[in-house]
């Protein structure tokens, strides 16, 4: 059984690097800033919001029949479908369907899926060379980190960082920080790779039931690359990624990027209906947790999500830890509240890196109540035992002088004691935590209680005379 | 009209001069306030950590002491939200149905109970910059929320302060984004909170403001920490204060 995930000691050594964390937070703000401005844009925002929630409860209250409803129509359009169960038979079925081919290498999108199946390493022990195709995805590869963002995945890396990166994996000019500069590196060297392919692979943002078509999103045309040029197209998907019709797909779209970037809409939207002539394509419908997660009452509501990072970009807590802080998939508020169901405890303490402010949820295109699930999740972890002893010791004497106004009153009268209760809360975790970059409040000479008492004494003697 | 008097605990201990101006305030509004000796604590420290099993004896007092009464006021956003959305620790009961039901933050009590707008007896001259909580914006409902972009503008706590003669506010960047106190969370996560609260405090400081004021002492509570570490020394003031016509 793993440990918990430390995401406050991981939060704590990317705040000591104030370069990266002053720039992540601003970043990350300004796409909040024209998330904003681009929902002030549409009139009747509000409104897809509710639609789009409701399209997804509407669907994911009747999955099975949508999902086969879906796998009729893409046979029927040429694709050939599988179901995984769970990450392992994902990654077996792809590297089945290569190994057939005797396909020992593979160019790919930008899928978290992939990411969650950990599909690269399991392929890569089988000698299979993957390429991730996504610029942000490929600098992450070539830095062998998970991505710390669902939407830009080296987000936390400046362009020196990448010039760095990028010098020691493909001899380029350390020195050179032009964002084309690199971006022309990374497109000189991956696009042998593309143009060789046998296979390429993609996730998608949507599957349509009523015409089998598979919709993927990006800004850079890679999906399209790794799609359109091999003669194999592998298209893996979570099966909570599906919507009834064309028509509810145009919800989505308009919800989607202006939530993600703030722009109206990707640079590409791309419709797969089937193969190209001649052409192989397989879709896989993955479960991996899903179907157990839409049975949890507090928790389905998770499955809505569109994967926009919205809730990333206005969370103050993920703006200033950065995405790898909670060692997961999938980070920042969504992160917290999906992870769990997929390990309780390796995941345990993440429901505590929220303030509960609430800004997730009024950002969330699809009206998920993230933060009231981030609550929930901390009863579930005291209720499965997860919370810390220390901490839970804490509380205990915290309810139990909170309790007993007796006790309460004499924890509270005399200055030493005072600290008592509040620090009890405060510093039981690391040594005196609050008081390491704040000064603890004093506390007053006479608590309100005693003021209360002593003037009342008083007026009850001056109404006596 | 007869009202409790809620004062949270770490108003009690740390900053008893806000519930001397809370009970001020409202006797001098012609209210007749009582205030409960046996009180403690809402139990949300204990709840918002999960921690329900500690939560509930705490939780269940409060609604012993308090759910006899028609009309309980406190000055604290945080705690009126615990106690209307999050009180489920304890036992459920007639007392802690009331309870639920009839507490209302100081704000919402002064601005749509008594529909208050003027206080003749205070004046402020001087530059404010106000935070308003994140229990009291997307909790309570107690001031538009940014991310809303097509809700209309407002803030309660705003209006009230703004019936103070001579105030002046100042406009700073992310008015709404969250100071970094959360509780426990203060504690569990004391670097990325200081770091909220540094950057909420550099971002008022730029506007110039003469002073801080808001609804929850709590946050103000963090704030204050933080400013004392820098050795900033911006005095901070609850809005009970400052309508009870308080001076710099």
């Amino acid at each position: 059984m793993s440990s918990p995930v430390d995401q406050a000691k991981n939060a704590e050594k990317f705040l000591a690097d104030t370069v990266h964390e002053e720039r992540l937070d601003k970043l990350l703000w300004t796409m909040r800033m024209r998330r904003d401005a681009a929902a002030r844009q549409v009139p009747e925002w509000e409104e897809l919001r509710t639609l789009a929630s409701e399209i997804k409860e509407h669907t994911l209250s009747n999955l099975s029949q949508y999902l086969i409803q879906f796998e009729a129509r893409a046979t029927a359009n040429g694709m050939i479908v599988h179901w995984a169960r769970d990450a392992h038979e994902h990654n077996q079925i792809v590297y089945e369907i290569l190994a057939e081919q005797g396909i020992d290498a593979l160019v790919k999108s930008k899928s978290m899926l992939t990411e969650e199946c950990e599909l690269r390493p399991f392929l890569e022990r089988r000698d299979i060379r993957v390429t991730e195709t996504d610029l942000g995805e490929r600098i992450q590869q070539l830095d062998d980190q998970p991505p710390g963002h669902i939407v830009g995945p080296s987000i936390h890396k400046t362009t020196k960082d990448v010039a760095v990166l990028f010098s020691q994996k493909y001899g380029s000019d350390p020195n050179n920080e032009d964002a084309a500069y690199l971006a022309g590196v990374m497109r000189e060297n991956t696009r042998p790779d593309i143009l060789k392919a046998r296979a390429g692979m993609t996730g998608a943002n949507f599957v349509v039931a009523e015409t089998g078509a598979i919709v993927v999103a990006t800004n850079e045309g890679n999906a399209d690359l790794s799609a359109h040029t091999p003669p194999l197209h592998i298209c893996s998907v979570g099966i909570e990624k599906i919507i009834p019709t064309t028509e509810s797909l145009a919800v989505f779209v308009r919800l989607l990027t202006r939530s993600a970037t703030g722009d109206a809409i990707t640079q590409y939207t791309s419709t797969f209906r089937g193969p190209r002539k001649g052409a192989t394509m397989h879709v896989i419908l993955v479960d991996n947790g899903r179907s157990t997660r839409l049975g949890m009452k507090r928790f389905w509501h998770s499955l809505k999500c569109i994967r926009c990072a919205a809730c990333m970009n206005t969370c103050p807590v993920y703006r200033r830890s950065g995405g790898l802080s909670y060692g997961s998939t999938y980070m920042g508020p969504i992160g917290i509240i999906m992870m769990p169901t997929f390990e309780l405890r390796k995941y345990s303490e993440l429901p505590f890196a929220s303030t509960l402010n609430g800004s997730c949820t009024n950002v969330c295109p699809v009206k998920i109540d993230i933060h009231e699930q981030i609550y929930a999740w901390r009863e579930v972890m005291e209720e499965n035992g997860q919370i810390q002893v220390v901490k839970k010791d804490a509380m205990r004497v915290a309810g139990k002088v909170l309790s007993h106004p007796a006790l309460y009153q004499i924890a509270t009268a005399t200055l030493s004691t005072a600290l008592e209760v509040l620090p009890h809360f405060a510093i039981y975790n690391r040594l005196n935590a609050w008081g390491k970059h704040r000064d603890i409040p004093e506390p007053a000479r006479e608590t309100f209680h005693e003021w209360y008492r002593n003037r009342r004494r008083k007026t009850d003697e001056v109404t006596r005379l | 009209m007869q009202v409790a008097l809620m004062v949270p605990c770490y108003i009690d201990m740390f900053y008893p001069r806000v519930g001397m101006a809370t009970l001020e305030l409202l006797e001098r509004l012609g209210v007749d306030v009582v205030y409960p000796k046996e009180q403690t604590c809402c139990g949300q420290p204990m709840a918002n950590s999960g921690c329900y099993e500690e939560a509930r004896a705490t939780e269940e007092h409060c609604a012993r002491v308090f759910g006899p009464f028609d009309c309980v006021v406190t000055p604290s956003g945080s705690c009126t939200h615990h106690i209307r959305n999050k009180f489920t620790a304890g036992a459920d009961s007639a007392e802690k149905q009331n309870l639920v039901r009839n507490t209302y933050d100081l704000v919402e009590f002064l601005h749509d109970v008594l529909k208050i707008r003027e206080f003749p007896w205070a004046t402020f001259e001087h530059k404010v910059a106000l935070h308003t909580s994140c229990s009291a914006i997307r909790g309570l409902n107690m001031a538009s929320m940014s991310e809303r972009v097509h809700d209309p503008v407002f803030s309660k706590p705003r209006a009230l302060l703004s019936g103070v003669s001579g105030i002046e506010f100042v406009e700073f960047e992310r008015v709404d984004e969250c100071c970094g106190f959360g509780g426990t969370f203060a504690a569990t996560e004391e670097a990325v909170s200081a770091r909220m609260g540094y950057d909420k405090l550099a971002f008022m400081q730029k506007a110039s403001p003469d002073c801080i004021v808001s609804s929850d002492m709590s946050c103000l509570m963090h704030l204050q920490g933080c400013a004392h570490r820098q050795k900033q020394d911006i005095p901070f003031y609850h809005l009970a204060e400052i309508l009870n016509g308080v001076s710099l």
